[in-house]
Parts: structure tokens; C-alpha cells; sequence
């Protein structure tokens, strides 16, 4: 009896310590999303006014604040699709194929995830403005293909640890060609591996600050305003993107996650 | 017998390493290989190896008398490093990375051994929800904090609602908020490598070591801890390096008075406009993190820790 | 098998892999129809061989027909050649129609056909009713079934089979053997099957290709590789067997006298002479003993111990140099452990080999008498 009724305290005391992690986790973004309902027209915008959707219609006037958040969209697609074409590809090639300069091909691919941002971002600022590449969505691009690619690379990679190359011997076996082989075989076993590494991708891309902060020229993504707009108060508008994106993020995730794992529970 | 030595990729396949022969076009691998990994190999070399290269050879830059760069080799920059206002600022970005790692780690750890080891059909759900805060800017989350903390934030108003204080309390603009901002952005990166460290653990070796007589406490500092000691050296790396350079939480929280290493390059790259001086900051940052992860390796910690 | 017609041949066959000459000067032809086993420990080529006629690895020099067509130029999707792979390799994105149906997608052939063809390929191997299942939901054996209807549907010209039964366990193993056998001889397809277990080899083929080191060491039907060994290596590797090294000391038309560490046997053997290096190989089973000596049969064993292994009872016994040797025990003999018998046999039963074995050659290069040697263990 002992025995149990000391399990069950234990049970307990590790239900409460749950709880305060995932408190101090969310914290911020209960403050978030409960401002971004926030009746309050008067700077700075932190004294509760009482429920309202006022900000969620009035965010249609902050053009300025809409089209930085295009950019970071675009950049984010663009991104994401080169970062995954390349990744994917160089995962399968390092996979296969061995080479010279392989080992350091390997440790150029961990210097953008080890490396304080900072180091990175400054060095891309360099690189840039010595080699004139304007500073503006083409920059940033390029910046955000670049920190991007190592983690598709890494989501792929587990994906092939798994993998059997018989099977596409048995597709050409089949009477597959290499091409038909990869499309209709190396691909689509490798599709969840690609999918989460571009999902990454996506969502590396539209949260950067620090990259982008050094590379961005004139042109502003959504962090590049808010960092701006937090110096001066931040409004409820903000907050009101901020919201959107998180339910946005969310949904993307949950639908292609269930998505994959209803595919995984056939297979 | 002819051996035709046409071989430019030897191929790995089941263990043995086979020279590729070329007699059918297809059966080169020098296409393939280089369709698949050129597009990484360049686009790593030029926006990686190049630019730190260049930020290298920058760090002794002289400038002139416009902040423009001046290709003429100097030390001055690295001895400008030893400035004593720099050396404190070191100072503090170290004690706000070791004490951030710290309580990192001790939140983290027993955390992270709960969900890993749930025997919950909601583990996974569990482990998604450490992630979903992440979706979120970052930025917008650190203002977040601001918000909470701040003179007229919900924690003054609770505590002044509870009568426990009778007007504001400064919360914000110190090093200890500045902690916590770190804590916080950095926090995926100490569960995650923990999680699969614990996760990975046989349940077989914590019940024998149960069955040969060892407590609780004995199997934790016996078994578990050096069992997912890689997990933790790679979460500790993964919290420490990022914290010298995340300036923009002490800015937002720290106010300027909780600078790490990265406050002084950002100055330097875009206020203070010296790149030579910002590039030099850069290579003590560069530098730790090759001394940390090379000690890291040599510990036998895999580096796919990194990838998760 | 020469009145048959030849469907593969493959001659002159070499396989280098850096410093690794894996397959060596291989001469094979394999006849319409036919069920040949490509036997041998692993390392020895035979995966290599078999991969060379697929198309998935190329011959360092040599050439393989099939149909009398020299096939080195084509690529594996332009041979009529099928395989069945050791790991299944079943396409685990596809549900088990889709992955039946896939090499008659890719040749084109109609919907209307293939969805006729896939359920009754389905049905010759008892998978029938299975299509909408994904690989991950069948066991070792249902897959290694689709495997089989997977290439057999497109009619190969021949299979290949690289150890399909070698995932499962003993008693599938001996079911899959004889449905493989039914197959192939209901298909009238011709099998080329690769495995390491020379009882598989000896149950399921028309003909076993012993192979060895990247040499093929004999051809021939499971019978004759059984009874007449060609080589040592064949002798030992398929079924058990005694052998006794030694040289050649007198040779009166066929009929020989062989010096061994444990003194002379009698032997029978064409193509020897005096001092050759031979192996007089006797399968258990041949050999009988005796309580008195035989004539010719003066090496002594003594009895160590008796084995059952179900059918029959095997006896142990050691040889005055300490070699043990095998022998099947004969119901109401004497058989009390420690007794000196004298072993003896047919000297038809038994198999003259040629033996050079190099401790034995430096022995008698350097004039030492035999009885100092000690042979290498079998």
C-alpha cells in the first residue's frame, strides 16, 4: 500500500512539473494571441480595453506591415523549393555515391547549424556586398537557401538510413528505366524524408530574424517588422499576424503530418 | 583479361568498395554523383567557405578614414579585442551562456525523461506541443515576455492584485530576464537531442540495473546519465554557442544592460561600421565553436546529434 | 542435359573489384527449362554471377549470352531476365497489385490485360484476395510469394533467384522449397538459384554448380556431385564426408596404395601416379567397421561417442593421430565407447581425390616421412 500511494504522489508531482514546462512555453504566445483581441487604440497598446476583433480588421490598412509579410511568404516558398531540390538531391548523392572531399562536403553542411547565426549572417553580409550581389529578396534568398539546405539534407538522410537499394534494382529489373526508377520508386519511399525536411525548411524560413537581419538590404521581411516596430511599441496588429501565422503553421503541419501518418500506418 | 580502370567514383555497395567501370554510359556514376551533389557542393562552398574565409582574411583589414575596408594587413583589430570594456562584455555573454546551458539542462532533463518514457498513447502529442510554440517568431515571443514582465504587464497586475507589492517591480532590463529569454528560444534545442538520448535507452539495462540491487539514485548517475551523456554535451552545445550571439533578446530584454558577444558585432556591422573590428569579434565566436564541437567529437559524441 | 537447348551461357567470365578477383574464368551453360543451383559458402562469386546475368554488375571480361544474343550492351530493364531478390525488395509505397502490376506497366502492356493477370498470378502462388495489402502487413513467406509473382508475371526467360527462402525459418523453408520446385516445373521457366544450404541445392535442382573461391568447381546433377565429388572442396561442402591425405606409394592398374599419417589404405582411382597428393573421401554412411582387421584395412579407431540425430545414430571415432571420423552406426553392432574397431569400405563407395594440400607437399619436399605430419583437419 505504501508502495502505491507513493506512486501515485510521484505521479502527480510529475504532472504538475509538466505543466509548468509547457506553461513557460506557451506563456508568451497566450499573451500574444489574448492581445491581438485587445480593444486598445492608445500607445503602447498594453493596457487591456476590453475583447474585441477591432485589430483583426483594421490590419488590412498596415500595408506596410501586409507586404513585408508577402516577402517573407515568397522568400519562404522560393526558399523552401531550392532548399529542398538541392538537399534532397545531395542526400541521395552522398548517400550513393562515395567521392573524394566527401568528409568535407559533410562539415561544410554542420557550419550553418553550428555556428551562431550571427557569424553567418555577417559573413553572407561580406560575401554580398564584395561580390555586389544587391541586398534585397535576391539576398535574401540565397541566405535562407543557405541555412536551409543542411536540414533537408539531415530530415532525408534519416529517411535513407532505412532504405533498401534492392528495391531499385527491382525496378529496373522490372523493366524501369533510371529515370522511370527514380520518379516512380527512390522518390516517393523517400517523399516523407523530403516532405519534412521542406517543412522545415518552410518554417526556418519564415521565423528567421539574425540571417536576415544582415542580409536584407531595404527590402523588410514580417520579423524584420516587428523588430522595428518593437522599439517604437509593438501594435496589435502584429500581434494579430503573429496569431494567423501560428494557426496557419499549425494547420500545415497537422494536415500534412496525419497526412504522412495515416500513409505510414498503410504501408 | 582486361580490366578496364575507367573508374572515377568508387562505389560503395555492400561493403566492398567496387571501381565503377565504365563501358555502359549508364553504369558511370560521375554523372549521377555529380548532378546530385554538385548543386550542394557549390552552393556550400560559395555561401559558406568563401564568405568565412573572407571574414577571416577581413579580420585583418585596416579601414580608412571613411569606415571603408582597406585591404592592409593589420593587428590592430585583435588587439583592439582586448579593450577592457570588450573583455567585460565577454565576461558577461559567458556567465549568461553557462548560466542559460545550466538551468537549460536542469529544466530540460527531467523533462525531457517524462516524455520520452511515457508509456502514454499521447507521447507524440506530448513532443509536438514542445514544438508548437516554435511556430511563432521568435522575436514576437521574446516581446511576448516583455509584455508579461513589463511595468504594466500581467505579472505586475497579478502581484499588485494580490497586494503582495504595492507598485510595479522592475522585472525587466537585467541579466536575469536576459537568461530567461535565452532559456526559452533555446529550449527545443536542449529536448530534443535529450529526448532521443532517453528515448533510445533500453528499458532491459535500467530494470537490471533495479535487479542488481542499484536505487534510484545509483542507476540515474550509473546508467542513465552516462547513457545519454551525447545527448546532453550536444544539447549543452546546442543552447551555449547560440546564446553569445542572440543579440536581440538582450536587446529586447537586457535593455543594454545584459550584452553578449553578439551586441558588439551587430554594432559594428551596421551602427559602428567596422567590418574589420566586427569581423574579428566574429572569429572569437568561430573559435569557440570549433574548440566546443572538436571536444565534442573527441568525447565520441556523433555529430547527427546536430541534425535532429 | 546436350539435347536440350542452351538458354544461357556464359563463358570465360572474370569479376574484379579492386584487388578482389571475385568471379574467375567462369564457364557455364544453363539449358531451357532447367533448375540449376549456383552453390558455395558466401564469398565465392555466386551472387556476383548472378548479378552479372541480371545486368546489375558487369564482367571484367568475358560475355554472356542468352538466347544466343551477347547481352553485355543491354541495360537491366532491356533483359528478359527477372530476379527475386534475397530482401524481397518489395516496393513498400505500392499495395501488392501495384507492385505485381508494375513490370507489365512499364512494358505497356494494357490495363485490361494486366488486371486479368495480376489476380490469377496471385492465385498460382495462394496469395489470392491479397491485392490491397501493403508489404509491411505480410509476413517473411507472403512476401517472399510476391516477390515471385512479381517477376514470373512478366515471363522472364529465365529467374533468378538470389537465397529467396534465406530470411525464413526452417519448416517455411521446406515448404517454399517444393512450391518453388511445383513452380518451375509447372512454368516450365528456367530457374537460376543461388543459395549456401547444399540440402536446398540437393532437393530443388536439375543441376548444381559448385562454386568456390570465384571458381566453379563442378557441374552436375545433385547425384553425381554427391557421389563423385570432383574436387576436396565439393567432397567436404556437400554432405559430410572422412578423408584421408596422403600420398600415392604404388599404382597397379587402378588399383593404389595410399600412405596416410595413420598408416596405408587401399584405394581405387584412375589418373594417379606414384606420389601424388590425393584425398580418399568416404561418406559416413559408406563406411562400415569391424572389431578385426580387414584385409587392407589396418587403421585403427577408437569409439568416442554416439550421436542422435533423429533418423539414424552417427558414431564418433578418433584416429591414432587424433583426427575424428564419422560413421553411421549399424544397428547389433559393438558399440561400447572406447572400443578399437577398424573402419573399412567399398573401395567403390569411396572418392580419389586430388589433394594438394601444401602441408603435405612441404612434407615431402623435405623428405620428412608422413607420420610427422599432421594433416589439416576436415
Amino acid at each position: 500500500m505504501k508502495r502505491k500511494s507513493r506512486k501515485v504522489r510521484l505521479d502527480v508531482l510529475k504532472r504538475i512539473y509538466g505543466f509548468l514546462i509547457y506553461l513557460f512555453l506557451f506563456l508568451p504566445i497566450i499573451v500574444i494571441v489574448v492581445n491581438s483581441f485587445n480593444a486598445t487604440t492608445s500607445k503602447p497598446y498594453l493596457s487591456w480595453k476590453g475583447f474585441s476583433f477591432i485589430w483583426y480588421t483594421k490590419i488590412w490598412e498596415n500595408t506596410e506591415l501586409l507586404s513585408a509579410f508577402g516577402n517573407t511568404m515568397l522568400i519562404a516558398l522560393i526558399t523552401t523549393a531550392a532548399a529542398t531540390v538541392i538537399g534532397s538531391l545531395g542526400a541521395i548523392g552522398m548517400y550513393r555515391y562515395n567521392f573524394h572531399g566527401k568528409k568535407t562536403i559533410d562539415a561544410l553542411l554542420y557550419i550553418p547549424v553550428v555556428i551562431p547565426e550571427i557569424v553567418l549572417g555577417i559573413s553572407l553580409l561580406t560575401l554580398f556586398t564584395k561580390t555586389n550581389i544587391p541586398r534585397g529578396l535576391l539576398s535574401l534568398i540565397l541566405a535562407h537557401v543557405t541555412f536551409c539546405i543542411p536540414y533537408v539534407i539531415f530530415n532525408v538522410r534519416a529517411r535513407l538510413s532505412g532504405y533498401d537499394n534492392s528495391i531499385e534494382e527491382a525496378s529496373m529489373d522490372l523493366g524501369a528505366n533510371r529515370f522511370q526508377t527514380f520518379t516512380q520508386i527512390t522518390l516517393p519511399v523517400l517523399l516523407p524524408g523530403i516532405s519534412g525536411g521542406a517543412l522545415l525548411a518552410f518554417t526556418l524560413s519564415i521565423d528567421d530574424v539574425i540571417v536576415s537581419y544582415f542580409t536584407n538590404g531595404q527590402t523588410k521581411t514580417y520579423p524584420l517588422k516587428v523588430m522595428e516596430s518593437i522599439k517604437s511599441g509593438v501594435s496589435p496588429d502584429v500581434n494579430v499576424l503573429s496569431t494567423v501565422i501560428l494557426v496557419g503553421t499549425i494547420a500545415l503541419v497537422v494536415l500534412t503530418q496525419t497526412d504522412i501518418l495515416r500513409k505510414r500506418k498503410a504501408a | 583479361m582486361e580490366i578496364n580502370q575507367n573508374a572515377v567514383l568508387p562505389v560503395t555497395g555492400s561493403g566492398t568498395k567496387i571501381h565503377a567501370v565504365s563501358r555502359h554510359k549508364w553504369k558511370s556514376n560521375t554523372l549521377p554523383a555529380l548532378i546530385t551533389v554538385g548543386p550542394v557542393t557549390l552552393w556550400l562552398a560559395f555561401f559558406v567557405a568563401v564568405p568565412l574565409v573572407y571574414v577571416a582574411v577581413m579580420s585583418f583589414c585596416s579601414i580608412d578614414s571613411y569606415y571603408n575596408v582597406v585591404f592592409k594587413f593589420t593587428l590592430d583589430n585583435y588587439a583592439r579585442l582586448l579593450d577592457i570594456n570588450y573583455v567585460k562584455i565577454y565576461g558577461q555573454s559567458f556567465l549568461i551562456a553557462f548560466a542559460s546551458t545550466a538551468i537549460s539542462i536542469l529544466l530540460a532533463y527531467p523533462f525531457s525523461y517524462l516524455i520520452a518514457r511515457t508509456k502514454s498513447h499521447k507521447k507524440m502529442l506530448y513532443y509536438i506541443l514542445v514544438i508548437i510554440p516554435f511556430w511563432t517568431n521568435s522575436l514576437i515571443r521574446i516581446y511576448g515576455w516583455r509584455t508579461f514582465l513589463g511595468k504594466y504587464g500581467w505579472l505586475n497586475s497579478a502581484l499588485m492584485a494580490l497586494h503582495l507589492i504595492q507598485k510595479p517591480a522592475d522585472f525587466l532590463y537585467n541579466r536575469g530576464t536576459t537568461i530567461l529569454g535565452m532559456v526559452y528560444c533555446l529550449f527545443p534545442f536542449m529536448v530534443l537531442p535529450l529526448y532521443t538520448s532517453i528515448e533510445k535507452l533500453d528499458e532491459n539495462l535500467l530494470e537490471a540495473s533495479a535487479d542488481l540491487g542499484a536505487r534510484k539514485l545509483p542507476t540515474l548517475f550509473h546508467v542513465i546519465l552516462p547513457l545519454t551523456a551525447g545527448g546532453i554535451f550536444s544539447g549543452c552545445i546546442m543552447v551555449f554557442i547560440p546564446t553569445l550571439g542572440y543579440f536581440f533578446v538582450s536587446d529586447i530584454l537586457g535593455g543594454g544592460n545584459a550584452d553578449v558577444i553578439g551586441n558588439l558585432i551587430e554594432r559594428q556591422f551596421q551602427s559602428g561600421n567596422n567590418w574589420p573590428l566586427g569581423s574579428a569579434l566574429s572569429i572569437i565566436l568561430i573559435v569557440i565553436t570549433l574548440v566546443l564541437v572538436k571536444t565534442y567529437q573527441k568525447c565520441g559524441g556523433s555529430m547527427e546529434n546536430f541534425g535532429a | 542435359m546436350d539435347h536440350k537447348k542452351k538458354i544461357v551461357e556464359i563463358s570465360g567470365v572474370n569479376k574484379v573489384y579492386g584487388e578482389n578477383h571475385v568471379v574467375k574464368n567462369l564457364t557455364l551453360d544453363v539449358c531451357e527449362g532447367e533448375f540449376l543451383t549456383l552453390l558455395g559458402s558466401s564469398g565465392c562469386g555466386k551472387t556476383t554471377t548472378l548479378r552479372m546475368i541480371a545486368g546489375f554488375e558487369e564482367p571484367t571480361s568475358g560475355t554472356i549470352c542468352v538466347e544466343g544474343e551477347n547481352i553485355d550492351n543491354k541495360e537491366p530493364f532491356e533483359r528478359d531476365v527477372n530476379t527475386v531478390f534475397q530482401s524481397y525488395a518489395l516496393f513498400p509505397h505500392m499495395n501488392i497489385y501495384d507492385n505485381i502490376a508494375y513490370g507489365l506497366k512499364m512494358k505497356k502492356v494494357p490495363k485490361a490485360q494486366i488486371s486479368r493477370r495480376v489476380p490469377e498470378m496471385l492465385d498460382l502462388v495462394q496469395m489470392g484476395g491479397f491485392e490491397k495489402r501493403f508489404p509491411s502487413q505480410l509476413s517473411g513467406g507472403q512476401k517472399q510469394r510476391v516477390a515471385i509473382a512479381r517477376a514470373l508475371i512478366n515471363r522472364p526467360k529465365v529467374l533468378l533467384l538470389d537465397e529467396p527462402l534465406g530470411a525464413l525459418d526452417l519448416k517455411l523453408r521446406k515448404q517454399m522449397q517444393i512450391e518453388l520446385k511445383r513452380l518451375q516445373r509447372k512454368l516450365n521457366i528456367t530457374f537460376i538459384y543461388v543459395t549456401h544450404d547444399q540440402e536446398e541445392a540437393l532437393t530443388m535442382s536439375d543441376r548444381i554448380a559448385v562454386m568456390h573461391d570465384g571458381v566453379l568447381e563442378q557441374v552436375g546433377l545433385p547425384r553425381e556431385i554427391y557421389d563423385a565429388p570432383a574436387t576436396k572442396f565439393v567432397a567436404t561442402f556437400i554432405g559430410e564426408t572422412n578423408l584421408f591425405e596422403g600420398y600415392v606409394e604404388r599404382e597397379d592398374a587402378g588399383l593404389l596404395t595410399i600412405v596416410t599419417e595413420n598408416g596405408r589404405i587401399p584405394a581405387k582411382g584412375k589418373g594417379f601416379k606414384k606420389n601424388d597428393i590425393v584425398a580418399v573421401s568416404v561418406r559416413p554412411e559408406k563406411m562400415k567397421y569391424s572389431s578385426e582387421k580387414m584385409t587392407g584395412f589396418e587403421v585403427p579407431a577408437q569409439v568416442k561417442e554416439h550421436i542422435f540425430v533423429g533418423a539414424v545414430e552417427k558414431t564418433i571415432a578418433t584416429l591414432p593421430n587424433g583426427n575424428e571420423i564419422k560413421l553411421e552406426r549399424l544397428t547389433g553392432d559393438i558399440e561400447v565407447l572406447g572400443d578399437v574397431v577398424y573402419p573399412y569400405w567399398n573401395l567403390d563407395d569411396a572418392r580419389l581425390l586430388k589433394s594438394p594440400s601444401d602441408t603435405v607437399v612441404k612434407a615431402i619436399d623435405s623428405g620428412e616421412t608422413l607420420e610427422n605430419v599432421q594433416p589439416a583437419a576436415v
